[in-house]
């Protein structure tokens, strides 16, 4: 049972690991062979050393901007959910705000960004309010949608025993939600992270900030070096959302099987 | 005082020129266990849902006695578990919603799913089990808020041959022990001779086509062996060719 799940799996991941090692080794030998400008494109080798030799200032950017994205994110969650929850409660307040929100969806991040600087001045309130506005929308919207799609049958099915109206949200309603939910956290998580490296370009800190310095001074390597912790960073949020809604429906299966 | 009274009873839907019953009026007396019989599409979970209260009649009055009132209950044709939910919360959802979950309830729920025969199921998700099995977790979820009278609609269609019998005998128990009574649709006739005190014959438009007291001295399932109970059933078999010979001219006379 073991190995064949070890076979399926290296079966599924080997083509990836073997190409981005195709990838890498060409990329070191086309620098190596000079063919490339080092200060234009660094090998990665060279990118390697530099992460190692800078890896103090390079953990503390990550582990800065990784807190930002929670913040926003979380923040999202929170906001979100219980916006949804309005929005599908009081059908007034949805018809009333819902444009504003879609309309504010549309602004680009970047061209809030200096606006959130003014109010919330340099560092790391700017760069959490950044996630969190980008991260916001997509949580709030397959909210709603999870709860305005609970199977009309079940709900039925619960207007024989007269609940009251906490009961209908609370044991149908969100619990039909979650599926949507999970997908508007894994759709915001990528956001989340964007927002917050936007955010650090123009009020510093983190992970953007690193990056923007490193452009100035020329330091192509570093560039590298904080591309690829961002990356890293976003990949392991998106990991960590998958292992975590694993084990949720695992537990209790929210995800109605087709 | 009869348990329901239902007078002059139409209802029309939007979009169709026929409404269904036109005017059907028949009363379910205490204790008596109502079948609902006829061809498909004749109204019987429409006439269900009615007695419910899951739809309005367009005209007409269906009266329940008020004793009643709070004390029923309701099978749907497809189970509705919730998919989150175990086979024990399943059925306990109902005491949930009017908060009369307790520890005895729970093990009231328990018993009701080893009457099922369950009891080695009690934590499965509704996708671990046949589709047979949700069927009868749906039944112990109607059973357990102790009614006086359960609607069910074509509960056992979906069910193998020996746990619809079994089920049937079920019924038949719960209603000999506890004074259950029930007001159930099937396509079967069979089925309908072999539970119930009286049958209500609906043609294809609904309205009352007979009406009559189904009378044995005992039932258990050697009852459906015996030439009485045969004789009703064929007899009820004729009914049916009858009025599937009246649709076919019916049909005809529309399409020329």
């Amino acid at each position: 049972m073991m190995v064949s799940a070890m076979r399926i799996w290296i079966a599924d991941k080997l083509p990836a690991w073997i190409f981005l090692l195709g990838l890498l080794s060409i990329w070191q030998w086309v620098v190596v062979q000079k063919w490339v400008a080092a200060y234009l494109l660094p090998s990665p080798l060279q990118i390697f050393h530099t992460t190692q030799e800078m890896w103090p200032d390079i953990l503390a950017a990550t582990l800065s901007t990784a807190q930002s994205i929670l913040w926003g994110l979380g923040l999202s969650l929170l906001i979100g959910v219980t916006s949804a929850l309005l929005f599908f409660s009081i059908p007034i307040a949805r018809r009333a705000i819902l444009p504003f929100c879609i309309f504010f969806q549309t602004v680009p991040i970047i061209a809030i960004a200096p606006l959130l600087v003014i109010w919330f001045g340099y560092g790391q309130p700017t760069v959490n309010a950044s996630a969190f506005i980008v991260s916001l929308f997509p949580i709030l919207a397959n909210t709603l949608t999870g709860l305005q799609e609970t199977d009309p049958q079940l709900k039925e099915l619960f207007r024989l025993y007269k609940p009251s109206r906490l009961q209908l949200i609370f044991k149908l309603q969100i619990p039909s939600a979650i599926p949507y939910i999970i997908t508007g956290i894994k759709i915001s998580a990528g956001l989340a992270v964007v927002g917050a490296i936007v955010g650090e370009f123009i009020a510093g800190g983190g992970l953007g900030s690193l990056i923007d310095a490193a452009r100035t001074q020329q330091r192509v390597d570093l560039v590298f070096s904080g591309v690829f912790m961002s990356s890293a960073l976003a990949l392991s949020l998106i990991y960590t959302i998958n292992l975590v809604s694993r084990l949720l429906f695992s537990r209790r299966p929210y995800l109605r099987k087709q | 005082m009869p348990s329901i009274e239902v007078q002059q009873l139409e209802k029309s839907f939007s979009g169709t020129v026929q409404a269904l019953f036109s005017g059907l009026s028949f009363s379910v007396d205490d204790h008596e266990c109502l079948c609902l019989l006829g061809p498909s599409g004749c109204g019987k979970t429409t006439l269900l849902r009615l007695l419910m209260g899951l739809e309005k009649p367009s005209s007409g009055t269906v009266q329940m006695n008020p004793a009643l009132s709070g004390k029923m209950s309701y099978v749907f044709q497809e189970p509705r578990l919730i998919p989150w939910r175990t086979c024990l919360e399943n059925v306990l959802l109902p005491l949930e919603l009017t908060s009369q979950n307790n520890p005895a309830a729970r093990s009231r729920a328990i018993e009701l799913l080893e009457k099922i025969g369950l009891n080695d199921r009690l934590e499965h998700f509704p996708d671990q089990l046949s589709g047979g099995m949700q069927m009868r977790v749906a039944l112990a979820r109607a059973l357990i808020t102790q009614p006086k009278i359960v609607l069910l609609d074509e509960p056992f269609a979906a069910l193998d041959e020996r746990t619809r019998f079994r089920m049937q005998d079920l019924l038949l128990e719960l209603k000999a022990r506890l004074d259950l009574q029930y007001i159930f649709v099937t396509h079967s006739i069979a089925e309908a001779v072999y539970i119930s005190d009286r049958i209500l014959l609906l043609d294809n438009t609904g309205m009352a086509k007979d009406i009559r007291s189904i009378k044995f001295s005992g039932r258990d399932q050697s009852l459906k062996l015996t030439p009485e109970f045969n004789a009703v059933v064929k007899e009820y078999s004729g009914l049916f060719s009858e009025m599937e010979d009246a649709i076919k001219v019916s049909d005809a006379a529309q399409s020329q």
